[in-house]
């Protein structure tokens, strides 16, 4: 029963993001706050992971390859589509739902314990348009994370591969460009921009409804992780197989 | 004027409030007090309209909260100033910002009167010098003058304060109590205060509502509640050593 109420919670949070908007010149300086905490502020971690982890395919594929027949420009072939189709939107998403999610959560949940958020509805303001449509309007900034994370991905492994000893520069851009397939682009950002969604809203529903005190904002950070992640998992499976199925 | 009747609050099977019916006056500090548990904040929550009640009614000037639609409600409520009990300001912005938030939502004013209105505010409060702290670095005494200053900004009709001075000293408590009541007679508001300070009774309570077990057990003015009769309001006015000589010398004074 709990988790059918809380489905219906979320939508109608869902439907109430959108009304009785916050005054414009207000929720501008809200959005660019939240973009640079939520987008700006994530580049540095995701750069990081992206471009280790690039490389870390290209040496595992590499290592992997002992068949003299398979080409030497797999390597870069399978990086890239490692990378493109599956690290880059989804494990990325996972990070973010860490990062990002905690911290939506966490700030939220905080509001509601020291009761900023029933400063808000006392003064009439929609408090779910005022905490949660920046977010999701910040998120819509999302796709560039992923952009950067799927370049710094592949070049991560451009370099392990070359500096590596594992393959030529020619024969890992050979594989980067080989049968490359435009609608994996369009499928990786339709992925991203429905995280995108769910990393805005989910983690605002755990820090909005939570209740109790500082114990409990924690314990709503952790569950909004697991729920944000196990939602990710399940949209990541069901958009693969009515997209690439 | 504020206009109750019969409102009755349940969570779960916690009957809450069991039909309190009465009337806050404009100009006036009304004051609800009772013991822990007796319904107050829940009370309270149900005039600012962030609980909603189960049956009975709650008229602002003769208009039904429960009849307004939702955006007429969120007219109403722009009309309401609210001092929460541990402050509620928003810690992302500094003292200013929180005192300017209710006219940047809901006036079209220009910064400069935005800023000249906060700094009247800000004096009113005797905090014209905070301007650029955040609240993490404000004492609790200046955290609830912060939020007084919030709350009249916009110039409200009605002024709620849940425990104004709780966790304050006497004497910054008192300054808070007297506070509130020179702003409610200054700017005309119906003020209401949910306390179980019996020296925010004495020195503001110009209308005293006394909760008990949800119910409304008692209600009169501050010089009438230390004669009453009634047990259980003497239980909890003289729970104090201070308070059973206040009342001695009440009924001497009368002698």
């Amino acid at each position: 029963m709990t988790y059918l109420h809380n489905i219906g919670a979320y939508f109608i949070m869902i439907k109430d993001i959108f009304r009785k908007p916050t005054k414009w010149s207000v929720m501008k300086t809200l959005i660019l706050k939240d973009i640079d905490d939520l987008i700006i502020g994530s580049l540095g971690i995701v750069a990081f992971i992206a471009f280790f982890v690039g490389g870390v395919v290209a040496i595992q594929t590499s290592l992997n390859i002992s068949n003299p027949l398979i080409p030497k420009y797999l390597v870069g072939f399978a990086t890239r589509q490692s990378i493109v189709l599956e690290f880059a939107p989804t494990f990325i998403s996972i990070i973010m739902a860490g990062k990002v999610g905690s911290f939506i959560t966490s700030s939220i949940g905080t509001m509601r314990v020291t009761e900023q958020i029933d400063a808000l509805e006392v003064m009439g303001i929609n408090a779910i348009n005022y905490l949660v449509f920046p977010k999701f309007i910040a998120l819509a900034l999302y796709p560039f994370v992923i952009s950067i994370a799927m370049f710094l991905g592949i070049l991560g492994g451009l370099v392990a591969c070359v500096y590596g000893g594992y393959g030529t520069y020619e024969n890992y851009i050979e594989g980067v460009q080989t049968d490359f397939i435009v609608f994996h682009m369009i499928y990786a950002f339709i992925k991203t921009m429905v995280f995108a969604f769910v990393l805005a809203t989910i983690p605002s529903f755990y820090g909005y409804f939570m209740k109790g005190g500082a114990l409990e904002v924690g314990k709503a950070s952790t569950t909004s992780f697991v729920w944000t992640s196990v939602v990710i998992i399940l949209l990541n499976f069901l958009l693969t197989s009515l997209l690439l199925g | 004027m504020i206009e109750v009747k019969n409102i009755h609050k349940s969570f779960g099977d916690a009957h809450i409030l069991k039909g309190i019916s009465t009337t806050f006056e404009k100009g006036k500090t009304n004051l609800i007090i009772g013991q822990s548990g007796s319904g107050k904040t829940v009370f309270l929550k149900c005039l600012l309209g962030l609980f909603n009640f189960e049956k009975g009614s709650i008229s602002y000037e003769g208009k039904d909260f429960n009849e307004l639609s939702t955006d007429a409600r969120a007219d109403l409520r722009a009309e309401m100033g609210m001092v929460f009990q541990g402050s509620a300001l928003f810690d992302s912005m500094t003292i200013l910002e929180n005192v300017m938030f209710p006219l940047r939502m809901f006036t079209r004013q220009s910064k400069s009167e935005m800023k000249d209105r906060a700094d009247f505010v800000l004096n009113r409060v005797n905090l014209s010098d905070a301007h650029n702290k955040m609240p993490s670095e404000a004492s609790g005494g200046m955290q609830k003058r912060v939020a007084i200053a919030r709350a009249i900004v916009n110039k409200p009709k009605y002024l709620f304060c849940d425990e104004p001075n709780s966790g304050l000293d006497p004497k910054t408590a008192m300054v808070i109590d007297n506070l509130i009541q020179e702003i409610t007679n200054e700017f005309d508001i119906t003020t209401v205060i949910n306390t179980h300070d019996m020296n925010s009774v004495m020195e503001i309570g110009e209308k005293i509502l006394f909760l008990k077990d949800g119910l409304k057990e008692w209600e009169g003015s501050k010089e009438n509640i230390f004669k009453t009769d009634n047990e259980a309001v003497t239980n909890f006015v003289y729970s104090s050593e201070l308070f059973k000589k206040v009342r001695k010398m009440y009924i001497e004074g009368d002698q």
